[in-house]
């Protein structure tokens, strides 16, 4: 069965604070950009990551709208189920 | 009214912060005059280029300056005008036929620019119901046209067969066009793509695979037709997109290929029609350029010769380079404010090079990208190489 989108987001938290550069007080509602300060290719690189876990490929397209860490879960989410 | 430029604060801030920290801007580089094809006037001084892409030295080929200024005077210097309209010479047409020949492919279509080659074969041949799969380090171009073609980019490992497979083998149920972009040589770090392996899996999974051999045409493979010709695998690209600016020394690009159905891009690749064909003493220069470099085999024997030679003297220095020979070799540091300090001690020094910063580079470190020619004596690599190894000294690198 497809992880919920809470796990997911989890998870996504769970690999960003193995970064010792993000800030120690993330959660669901952390914007990616401006709270991680990521910029776009080290956003895409770090969804590379996470698609390897869950055996999933995001387009470059569904990137755009995402905003928060849940954002992101709920897309790789729908993208799981659809797969599943 | 709201500021148009607001959107740009945080490149003013980074940008302010570098150049402060530089005693010359590393955007701003002026070459006063090229005196050779390896030696240039900047500030006033003598200075080896280490830092273009001229990989055989033909920019100053006698041949196409003949060549340029001969049709010039007979045929004027613009054509004003698209390919689709006013802007095809007969020029225009025996040079796509001269590069077809060359590839040993049915059809070849001229763009202005290796970027509009780009931009204009993957709008062309995708579009919002097939699957782009893209080197992650792919250039801006191959991903400028990935978005103008409203296709679904999906990004791989760079050079990363497994990881290829692995999203082809995600997407087998997709009823769309999927086409695979790889690069022959890449820019930045002149890493070689396993394009042999691209082949096997593009073809158990039913794709495209297009090849932008850019900084390889030219330069590897026995006739230099690239890393395709070089890896044995030529007959299973189906498009191998190129452009004249680098081994040729002049500008433009090309996409050839043996399916039929490229004739209609002419009419439906709006980076192909709705801009200025090529001036025709660029195409004369290219033709020549071409033919120069058919001449001159030695020319590649000495382009992997002198690679070898940086490679191995910037190996031997201590600095960080990568692990393929090629004629890109960059040296990898790790913070921005050591590579902005290298770069101007090198310049200062009568050796350019170019600093490429992330996120423009592959790991988020800083590059100090040089790239060597043909035209390169054995004592200016040594010379530069020796300045390398100064500089390093000096940093306590």
């Amino acid at each position: 069965m497809a992880d919920s989108v809470a796990v997911i987001s989890g998870m996504i938290i769970e690999k960003l604070l193995a970064n010792p550069k993000v800030p120690r007080d993330i959660d669901g509602n952390s914007k990616i950009v401006e709270d991680l300060a990521f910029d776009s290719l080290a956003v895409m690189n770090f969804v590379m990551e996470i698609e390897d876990e869950l055996d999933v490929s995001v387009p470059l397209d569904k990137l755009a709208d995402i905003r928060t860490i849940n954002d992101l879960a709920a897309c790789l989410h729908t993208l799981k189920v659809a797969h599943a | 009214m709201t500021d148009i430029f607001a959107k740009h604060a945080g490149l003013r801030e980074a940008y302010s912060g570098l150049t402060a920290a530089s005693p010359r801007n590393p955007f701003e580089v002026v070459i006063e005059r090229p005196i050779s094809a390896s030696v240039g006037i900047i500030e006033g001084r003598e200075t080896l280029l280490f830092g273009t892409n001229n990989y055989l030295g033909l920019s100053q080929s006698r041949k196409a300056i003949d060549a340029a200024v001969e049709t010039a005077e007979t045929m004027g210097v613009g054509t004003t005008g698209s390919r689709i309209a006013n802007g095809t010479f007969g020029l225009h047409r025996k040079l796509e036929a001269q590069l077809a020949d060359f590839f040993g492919r049915k059809h070849c279509m001229v763009f202005s620019t290796g970027y509009q080659a780009n931009l204009g074969t993957i709008s062309a041949l995708v579009n919002k119901d097939d699957i782009l799969l893209l080197d992650a380090d792919s250039h801006a171009s191959i991903y400028d046209g990935a978005k103008l073609s409203g296709a679904q980019v999906i990004r791989f490992r760079h050079n990363d067969p497994v990881d290829l497979e692995k999203r082809l083998a995600r997407l087998k149920d997709h009823p769309g066009a999927k086409l695979i972009i790889a690069e022959g040589i890449y820019s930045m770090t002149g890493n070689v793509a396993p394009l042999d392996k691209f082949v096997d899996i593009k073809t158990r999974h039913g794709a495209y695979l297009m090849a932008d051999e850019a900084h390889s045409f030219g330069v590897l493979g026995a006739h230099g037709r690239g890393v395709a010709e070089m890896q044995d695998c030529e007959d299973g690209i189906d498009f191998i997109v190129g452009t004249f600016s680098k081994s040729l020394g002049t500008v433009g690009g090309y996409c050839v290929t043996d399916h039929d159905g490229v004739d209609l891009m002419r009419l439906c690749s709006r980076p192909y029609m709705f801009t200025a064909s090529l001036p025709p003493e660029i195409i004369a220069a290219t033709m020549a350029a071409l033919e120069d470099m058919q001449e001159r085999p030695e020319l590649r024997a000495r382009l992997q010769e002198n690679a070898a030679r940086l490679h191995a003297g910037l190996q031997k220095v201590g600095l960080k380079t990568g692990e393929h020979v090629s004629p890109v070799v960059a040296v990898t540091l790790e913070t921005v404010d050591q590579a902005v300090g290298f770069w101007n001690a090198l310049l200062e020094n009568g050796v350019y090079v170019n600093l490429s910063l992330p996120p423009a580079t592959p790991d988020n470190r800083p590059l100090l990208r040089c790239s060597v020619m043909a035209a390169h004596s054995p004592e200016e690599i040594d010379r530069a190489v020796a300045v390398f190894g100064e500089v390093a000294k000096h940093f306590g690198l």
